[in-house]
């Protein structure tokens, strides 16, 4: 019995990330603009190819750090939560599909992650060129928050679910990948976003040095 | 008089994110069937302006129009930017942006699409537009399998689906090499002719665009038009180059014998272009002035490549065997069509690809072994586009970079940094953010970061690329005078003008052969190199042909004298 | 460049089938491995898999990579799964069989045995069907399947752009990173790995900055060509469904009934042969 209530939530939530991919378009007024449909596209390929082609090697044998969820975090700033959300779920089916066989539930977390990223947008103003200390840990306390729902929460719960693969390996899982993918989201997007902030800041006084 | 296809009135443009309008005072009436092109520097406006026509301007980058530009009889601000792509198709510059589909077929069939066209004459419609663009036998083929100009001319069969009355090409021969370029102008001319479009190209590679022949060319500075005339009446003026913009060689070289030149003459084409005999005489008697001759550079071997050979896919060769050497004191251009090899080259001499066969010497010393890292202590690469090697916000942070990540001291870093600032000119603006610097300055912080390792030979990709005669007189002369203090210049390009202007030699690629050594003068006197290389014949070569002159000689001489008249210019 | 599954041109019956088929099947599939835990419909839908994999003329040698990397995943799972939880199985059937003891609270039951194979099954359940969707599916049609289906063709749009774009962003990495290179900025085993990381920023913001660029470019190129100018759009790439496409649809549709009613004649999503 336990098991059908589990497949009931399980088709709802399934059902309810289909609808709303479906449906940004028909249940809503403010439909996908041009720009933010080739930046799900761009920002996709961009998580595709660092994904599946860059390697950088981790302390822990055999594992690799996942510098793709930086761009991802970066995107979502920069355009939003409904943008994070596409760009992680349709990057991360791409990768999958490329070695073959789609993992239902991680591709779900990381549209969960850009998300709660992009829900950071709303405190950061990137385009006026103000990324200061504040909004910095704005960013990083969204995308640790993101990170920890999306690995500790959204791909241990569906796992259960689809596969019902046991609870001490999916969180013991789900920790390492949130801790880590923090971490390097942490490096990369600051950076990054710092870095994007200072083009954006139209300089008044800039006098020449000698 | 045909009827106004385009009618500015008292127009100007205000950007939303701008104090001062961008351009301003612009009366213009554009006639059915008129091709006109618009020149003027980078900055003045000339953009803005064409994307006021396409609705880019106000509806994706919001502003303030003022005045009135009604296009076909409408007033474009009551339009929206659907409502415009009904009269006016767009070709932009960049060929990748642009080309959306992931085949010819589908890039073709993006607009009508859109437009709900049905799936037979979709199809119909489709093939039909490939074939007026010669392209019907690439209609399955992916972007990256298709050639710069292939690529344009997909774009353009794009446009053409909406049967569109006019014609916007934005700078449609930015990135083409010479011979793609002169195709694309004789398509659009064969286009024209059959439809009776009108057409505007924004493009500041004026001789190149004027080969498809214009009615009219617009001349705009500083947000305003200056002038608006016929080519020979522009011509005639001394405006394009106090403009800053490049006029067709043989003008340049007509003036140079001090043939004066009237708005009654043929002036737009040199094929058209007749001349009285006492005009030729004038060019004859330039020609036989007094010889001024280039100083020879020392031969000291710098560089050794020898039987280097390079595949990316085992058996299947991009580089067949290439021997060359490099001299000290060099400046020299590597040319070639798309995939003849150039920048395998480059990729194999900085070492991020090793050769499967062969010896890279260095002043008599095998390098072959030597990684990336220590390659680039010797052997610098600047990109094509500074924004793709710029990986700071600030310019001393950017020049510092690989001197931090190799752990120099501090006080090193900043002496290092500090000197290559200075050569480069930009010491004065060391603590400025680079999005502050224009884009030639911004090509100049990549070379000083790459000059901080101090090597000796420098490879350029398409310096000058998709810049306007200002920006590439300021990037060339600046490379002038780094080769000048003993650096060694290697450039890819495809740019004439850099090759005849700059360079005393080229390596000629094709099909990852090095078919030729040689200079330029000898390259361009070579139709059957020229062609190789996708390059075409200077007007220059006519003109002699027309005035009785030995080419090669003649060729020579304007090269010679235009040399020393540019480093006298720069000395007053 | 590292192997990559992608469209494989074939004549086949598979091959031939729509986009919208393909992806309808797969999703129907998809769905029925997930819900069922049920061992006889797992092996069932494996076996049907391999069947169809062989209809489709694909080859062994083009998919060996794939599945090498898929099994060592799957390895990597399965042990996961014995060390965190040896009695998972004893757990899900309620009984205990014990074939070894070993040591502390491993032991190697009947019961962990079966769970674990299920678990593999669930897997290899998919995996054929998965190859076949990515392997005959030209990368053309899918925008146009996707919208078929019901999702927004602006989502669908913004899919089709990944696919035309990864060559490219692709090529930019490679070149930015060989430059970042020759300034000494590694991503190798030679630099501490938070150097590593924020190396890796330094080829990552000038890629991000050029494809902000592309993405204005291309937004721009796409408006001037009318995109989003009504609610629906047509597709070039788009095929009418024929007799053997509603046969595919229907039969991926069976199947997923199937896993359904064995929940109810099993009482639950497992197949329990220890009562």
């Amino acid at each position: 019995m336990k098991n059908s209530v589990y497949l009931t939530v399980y088709v709802r939530l399934y059902a309810n990330t289909k609808n709303y991919i479906g449906g940004v378009d028909m249940n809503n007024k403010n439909q996908l603009s041009i720009k933010s449909i080739v930046a799900i596209g761009i920002g996709a390929a961009l998580f595709f190819v660092l994904g599946r082609f860059v390697a950088i090697p981790s302390p822990v044998p055999n594992t690799t750090i996942n510098i793709q969820y930086g761009i991802l975090g970066v995107f979502s700033i920069i355009y939003g939560p409904v943008v994070g959300i596409l760009t992680g779920f349709i990057g991360h089916t791409l990768i999958d599909l490329s070695w073959g066989s789609p993992w239902w539930s991680w591709i779900i977390a990381s549209g969960v992650f850009g998300l709660i990223a992009g829900l950071a947008k709303k405190n950061i103003n990137i385009e006026s060129g103000n990324f200061g200390g504040k909004q910095i840990a704005a960013f990083n306390i969204f995308q640790v928050l993101g990170h920890v729902a999306a690995w500790v929460v959204v791909a241990p719960v569906l796992d259960i679910l689809i596969y019902n693969e046991p609870v001490e390996k999916l969180f013991a899982q789900g920790a390492f990948a949130a801790v880590s993918n923090s971490i390097s989201t942490a490096i990369v997007g600051t950076i990054i976003l710092v870095a994007y902030a200072k083009t954006r800041t139209k300089e008044g006084s800039l006098n020449k040095e000698n | 008089m045909k009827e106004p296809m385009i009618v500015f009135e008292n127009f100007g443009y205000k950007y939303r994110s701008q104090a001062e309008p961008t351009v301003t005072d612009i009366n213009l009436t554009i006639r059915k069937g008129e091709r006109v092109i618009i020149v003027g520097p980078s900055g003045c406006g000339k953009s803005t302006l064409a994307h006021c026509l396409n609705g880019l301007n106000p509806f994706s980058y919001p502003g303030e129009i003022m005045g009135s530009l009604k296009i076909c009889g409408h007033e474009t601000k009551e339009m929206g930017i659907f409502g415009l792509s009904k009269y006016v198709g767009t070709v932009l510059q960049d060929t990748d942006g642009q080309f959306i589909g992931m085949t010819v077929l589908e890039d073709i069939a993006f607009a009508m699409e859109n437009d709900l066209v049905e799936h037979e004459e979709l199809k119909k419609r489709t093939l039909a537009e490939a074939k007026k663009v010669h392209l019907l036998e690439k209609i399955d083929a992916a972007p990256h399998a298709l050639s710069g100009g292939q690529k344009q001319r997909v774009s353009l069969a794009g446009v053409l689906v909406n049967r569109v009355p006019i014609l916007l090409f934005d700078e449609p021969l930015a990135n083409l090499d010479p011979a793609s370029g002169k195709e694309a102008m004789e398509l659009i001319d064969e286009i024209q002719k059959e439809t009776d479009t009108t057409v505007v190209i924004i493009e500041h590679r004026l001789e190149d665009a004027l080969h498809m022949g214009a009615d009219r060319i617009v001349l705009m500075q500083e947000g305003k038009i200056v002038c608006d005339a016929t080519p020979s009446q522009l011509f005639a003026t001394d405006m394009l180059e106090k403009a800053g913009i490049r006029e067709p060689l043989y003008i340049t070289a007509l003036k140079y014998a001090g043939v004066e030149l009237t708005a009654d003459m043929p002036l737009q084409r040199i094929q058209e272009l007749t001349l009285s005999d006492k005009q030729k005489e004038k060019v004859r008697e330039w020609f036989y002035q007094e010889q001024w001759t280039l100083p020879k550079a020392e031969e000291k071997q710098l560089l050794s490549v020898e039987n280097i050979s390079f595949g990316y896919v085992e058996k299947t060769y991009n580089l067949y065997d290439v021997n060359f050497q490099v001299f000290e004191g060099e400046m020299t251009s590597i040319v070639g069509k798309n995939g003849a090899g150039k920048s395998t080259l480059a990729k194999l001499l900085c070492g991020f690809e090793k050769q499967n066969k062969g010896i890279i010497r260095l002043r008599g010393k095998d390098i072959t072994e030597d990684n990336i890292k220590e390659r680039a202590k010797t052997i610098g690469y600047v990109m094509q586009n500074p924004n793709q090697m710029i990986s700071k916000p600030m310019i001393f942070e950017e020049v510092a970079l690989s001197l931090e990540v190799a752990h120099v001291p501090k006080e090193e870093i900043q002496e290092r940094v500090y000197k290559a600032l200075k050569i480069c000119g930009l010491y004065e603006f060391r603590n400025w953010p680079i999005s502050a610097l224009s884009y030639g300055q911004k090509k100049r912080v990549t070379i000083a970061s790459i000059l901080v390792q101090n090597p000796k030979v420098l490879i350029l990709d398409e310096p000058t690329a998709g810049q306007d005669f200002r920006h590439y007189t300021e990037i060339m002369e600046f490379l002038k005078e780094l080769n000048r203090q003993g650096i060694t210049v290697l450039m890819i390009t495809h740019d004439m003008h850099l090759m005849l202007e700059y360079t005393n030699r080229c390596l000629v690629f094709s099909d990852g052969h090095l078919i030729s050594d040689t200079t330029p003068v000898e390259l361009f006197t070579d139709k059957d190199l020229l062609e190789k290389a996708n390059l075409k014949e200077t007007s220059l070569f006519e003109l002699a042909n027309m005035c009785g002159l030995p080419p090669k000689e003649y060729i020579d001489k304007f090269i010679v004298y235009d040399r020393n008249l540019r480093s006298g210019k720069e000395e007053a | 460049m590292s192997a990559i599954l992608s469209y494989v041109e074939r004549d086949s019956v598979i091959h031939k089938m729509t986009g919208t088929t393909k992806l309808f099947f797969f999703l129907f599939w998809s769905i029925a491995a997930m819900i069922t835990y049920d061992t006889r419909v797992l092996v069932g839908m494996f076996l049907l898999g391999c069947v169809f994999f062989k209809i489709s003329k694909l080859k062994w040698s083009e998919i060996s990579f794939a599945l090498i990397f898929m099994f060592t995943l799957m390895a990597i799972n399965i042990i996961g799964i014995y060390v965190f939880a040896p009695e998972q199985g004893v757990e899900i059937y309620g009984t205990r069989h014990v074939l070894t003891e070993l040591f502390w609270k491993y032991s190697i039951t009947t019961e962990q045995l079966f769970y674990m194979f299920n678990f593999l099954m669930k897997y290899m359940a998919v995996i054929p069907v998965a190859l076949l969707f990515i392997m005959t599916t030209n990368p053309s049609e899918f925008a146009a399947s996707m919208n078929k289906i019901g999702i927004s063709y602006r989502v669908g749009y913004a899919v089709a752009i990944a696919l035309r774009y990864i060559p490219d962003v692709q090529r930019d990495y490679r070149e930015i990173s060989q430059a970042q290179q020759a300034r000494g900025i590694s991503l190798g085993k030679e630099e501490k790995t938070l150097d590593r990381i924020k190396n890796s920023a330094a080829i990552l913001f000038p890629l991000v900055l050029s494809s902000i660029q592309r993405i204005e470019t291309i937004s721009n190129a796409m408006e001037l060509r009318g995109f989003g100018k009504h609610k629906k759009r047509t597709w070039i790439m788009e095929r009418p469904m024929v007799k053997r496409d509603y046969i595919g649809i229907t039969l991926g549709a069976v199947v997923m009934i199937i896993s359904i009613t064995m929940m109810f004649v099993n009482g639950g999503r497992y197949f329990n042969p220890f009562i």
